[in-house]
């Protein structure tokens, strides 16, 4: 147990004394939380909008006040030929164009239907939907206000109630995937690198003939990235509940059970990975390739697996942080309880289990 | 004496087992998988209903709102209960809740109430979801009033007739949206990390001293190093408007010329900030942390998978200093809307800046002495 303490100990200095590696390491969740917190967002808010109004009248520019004055749009600019339009999209600042009709004033309030005509820049399709849907409300406000007075027959009320979310914020979505992330990156990414270097320094030739078994010197690896990734769960715990407002709803507890259990996941990869390469260039890139960029891509953590065709949904099932994803969704944001989240524990325990058994397989004690 | 440092550039590359491989497939396989993944589009969203009413009305609601084709009816719940719990389940995504008496309200009392509950965990889709049901009950409560009110009288209400119209990408697709946005990234990845990771890598090889003691003046060592990357930024573009041509059918709206133009600008920057970093880097890892750690912050804001308008107003500020945002918005302007040098001034200055900064900063900051 001291041989096995020292060992800690040794590789602990290790991850001290490279200061640049350990800030990024610290430094980087905090860095995720924020972008993914403040500036990954696809909630529309001041979007520029054009207006094109050949009537000019106190109906139109009524709906232009509205508008404007709406936390969505920001009226940036009068247009005063509808030739304009192809140029103004061509800069690529306007979003939304408005365009009524010459006589929309007199043709709303005599024939019954003045005409807008709403054009979205819709080369992104879902800012397009977005900004069309919320002008259209808008105008559909005015009219609305425009017939107090009659009543009107026949109306179906529904009463919108958001679940779990209300202000619809993103970072409620991101933030269990950014814990995945972190985890991967700190656990399998590190510890892999960090015993492939010994290989590749030839130190690890001197610690295979130390008393200590093969199998601890591992284990004395894990441990160190073990304890950084604890610090960064609870760092990117406390700034997504202090900083961004996303609440722990469900129970703490389960919540660091699963966090553990997914660590588990990520440090046996990570075991693995150093078994199968010799160049901490080659770690690097597996850990980049295999685990980094399918989990940004294919966990649902940013974009939704159901919209993925059938093979990548399939593929995805054997991306741990899906699942560890799914289950933080669940625990920490819907608040539901433990039973809930029995096939994700399953599923990661049994993910730990096949794949220390295969790298202890390959595990070999002896250096080529 | 450029003409020599060129050779050996290139045949470090081509004799390299792994570069020229990953030039040639990296474009690809990013391009056809990608677009596949990185998929906003919010389709089959799975509609749980629960119909306290049983009546006429009730039915050709739901009946309505199925066949708009964006909700799946996954089931038909007892109770609101039932329904809550298959939201818990992930078996739902938004429950349409009718109460009872809701034609009868409808029709004696001339309005109805009904319950719309989204689950937000993902605000957009479950605030496109919301919306787009919204829409349906409203569309459905001006059908029944047309059908009542043409036989009761002809009261005229001020109405406003609402076209809408979605320019330049009209089947509302994500991946024409993304394509000419990763080739940006391919790009970034490419002529980033492969030069970050050059100059480091004759530092650790030792190979950089025996550079250091021959009589070639710095501007010229860099310009070896960077003009490789410069090149073969091209074929990489290339490479990737082939892909985008053949499998996506994807033509550009503007001038190629425009955008080779632009790609030369912005290849020069981007592996000037590369030399940058492997200046200050003493081994391969340190380089590829410090390159890693720019390049997430620089993707993730440079627009590529949000709008950069729907950042927090300090974010905002930030990206002006992201030469990705503007490469971007040239990429996806030209390639989509056809935009032309005259409309692009903005991302013009801003990429040559970047350009000539990065690269003065290498050159400078390049020592001959260790």
């Amino acid at each position: 147990m001291k041989q096995f303490l020292s060992f800690v100990k040794k590789e602990f200095l290790h991850i001290f004394r490279d200061l640049r590696t350990m800030l990024l390491l610290l430094g980087m969740p905090i860095m995720q939380i924020l972008l993914f917190g403040f500036a990954i967002t696809t909630e529309v808010k001041n979007s520029k909008v054009a207006v094109y109004d050949p009537s000019k009248s106190i109906a139109s520019r009524k709906i232009i006040e509205r508008v404007n004055s709406s936390r969505y749009f920001e009226v940036a600019k009068y247009l005063n030929d509808p030739a304009e339009i192809e140029h103004e999209f061509r800069e690529g600042e306007i979003g939304l164009i408005i365009v009524f009709d010459e006589n929309f004033e007199t043709n709303l309030f005599h024939s019954g239907n003045g005409h807008v005509q709403l054009i979205a820049d819709a080369t992104d399709p879902n800012t397009a939907t977005a900004v069309t849907n919320y002008a259209r409300s808008i105008i559909m406000d005015y009219q609305q206000d425009l017939m107090q007075g009659m009543k009107v027959p026949f109306q179906i009320l529904p009463d919108v109630k958001m679940l779990y979310n209300p202000q619809m914020r993103d970072a409620y979505n991101f933030v269990p995937g950014v814990l995945g992330l972190i985890m991967m990156l700190i656990c399998a990414m590190m510890t892999s690198i960090a015993i492939v270097r010994e290989k590749e320094m030839g130190t690890m030739e001197v610690l295979l003939v130390s008393p200590l078994k093969p199998i601890y010197i591992i284990l004395a690896k894990a441990v160190p990235y073990f304890m950084l990734s604890c610090v960064n769960t609870v760092s990117v715990l406390l700034l997504a509940v202090y900083v961004l407002g996303v609440p722990v709803a469900g129970s703490l507890f389960w919540l660091v059970v699963l966090s553990i259990l997914f660590v588990f996941v990520a440090l046996s990869l990570g075991l693995l990975v150093s078994t199968v390469t010799q160049t901490q260039m080659a770690a690097m890139l597996i850990s980049g390739m295999i685990f980094m960029m399918p989990i940004m891509l294919l966990s649902g953590m940013i974009f939704p697996v159901e919209n993925m065709p059938l093979p990548l949904q399939f593929l995805s099932n054997i991306i741990p942080a899906k699942w560890y994803i799914i289950a933080v969704k669940d625990i920490m944001i819907k608040g539901t309880g433990v039973s809930s989240i029995y096939k994700e524990l399953i599923i990661l325990g049994s993910m730990v289990v096949i794949i220390v058994s295969i790298s202890l397989k390959n595990f070999k004690n002896r250096l080529e | 004496m450029i003409k020599f440092l060129l050779e050996k550039e290139f045949k470090q590359i081509f004799r390299n087992k792994f570069l020229p491989r990953t030039i040639l497939m990296f474009p690809v396989m990013v391009l056809l998988v990608f677009p596949l993944a990185a998929n906003f589009e919010i389709k089959n969203i799975n509609l749980c209903v629960v119909d306290n009413d049983h009546s006429d009305y009730s039915n050709q609601l739901v009946q309505k709102v199925i066949s708009s084709g964006y909700y799946k009816l996954t089931s038909i719940a007892g109770n609101s209960k039932k329904a809550l719990n298959q939201i818990e389940m992930d078996e739902a995504d938004i429950i349409l809740e009718i109460p009872a008496n809701f034609e009868k309200d409808l029709v004696r009392e001339q309005a109805a109430h009904l319950l719309i509950s989204a689950n937000s965990v993902n605000g957009t889709k479950g605030g496109l979801g919301s919306a787009y049901l919204t829409g349906i009950v409203t569309d459905f409560s001006s059908e029944v009033r047309e059908k009542w009110v043409q036989s009761v009288a002809s009261a005229k209400f001020p109405a406003i007739e609402i076209i809408s119209q979605n320019r330049f990408n009209p089947h509302l697709s994500y991946k024409i949206y993304m394509i000419p946005a990763l080739m940006v990234m391919v790009l970034t990845m490419l002529c980033g990390f492969l030069p970050a990771l050059n100059i480091v890598g004759e530092k650790e090889a030792g190979t950089m001293e025996q550079i250091n003691v021959t009589p070639i003046p710095k501007f010229v060592f860099i310009l070896s190093k960077l003009l490789p990357y410069w090149i073969m930024g091209f074929a990489v573009l290339t490479i990737a408007f082939g892909v985008a041509f053949l499998v996506y059918g994807l033509i550009p709206a503007g001038s190629l010329g425009t955008i080779y133009f632009f790609a030369a600008l912005y290849i020069l920057g981007i592996s000037g900030f590369g030399l940058v970093i492997s200046n200050y880097s003493n081994t391969m890892q340190q380089a590829m942390f410090v390159m890693y750690f720019f390049m997430l912050i620089l993707i993730l804001m440079s627009g590529l998978f949000t709008p950069v308008n729907s950042m927090a107003e300090w974010a905002q500020y930030i990206t002006v200093f992201n030469p990705l945002k503007y490469f971007m918005q040239v990429m996806r302007l030209v390639y989509l809307k056809g935009s032309g040098i005259t409309e692009l001034g903005t991302q013009f200055i801003a990429l040559f800046c970047f350009a000539l900064f990065f690269n003065l900063w290498a050159i400078l900051n390049y020592r001959k002495t260790v």
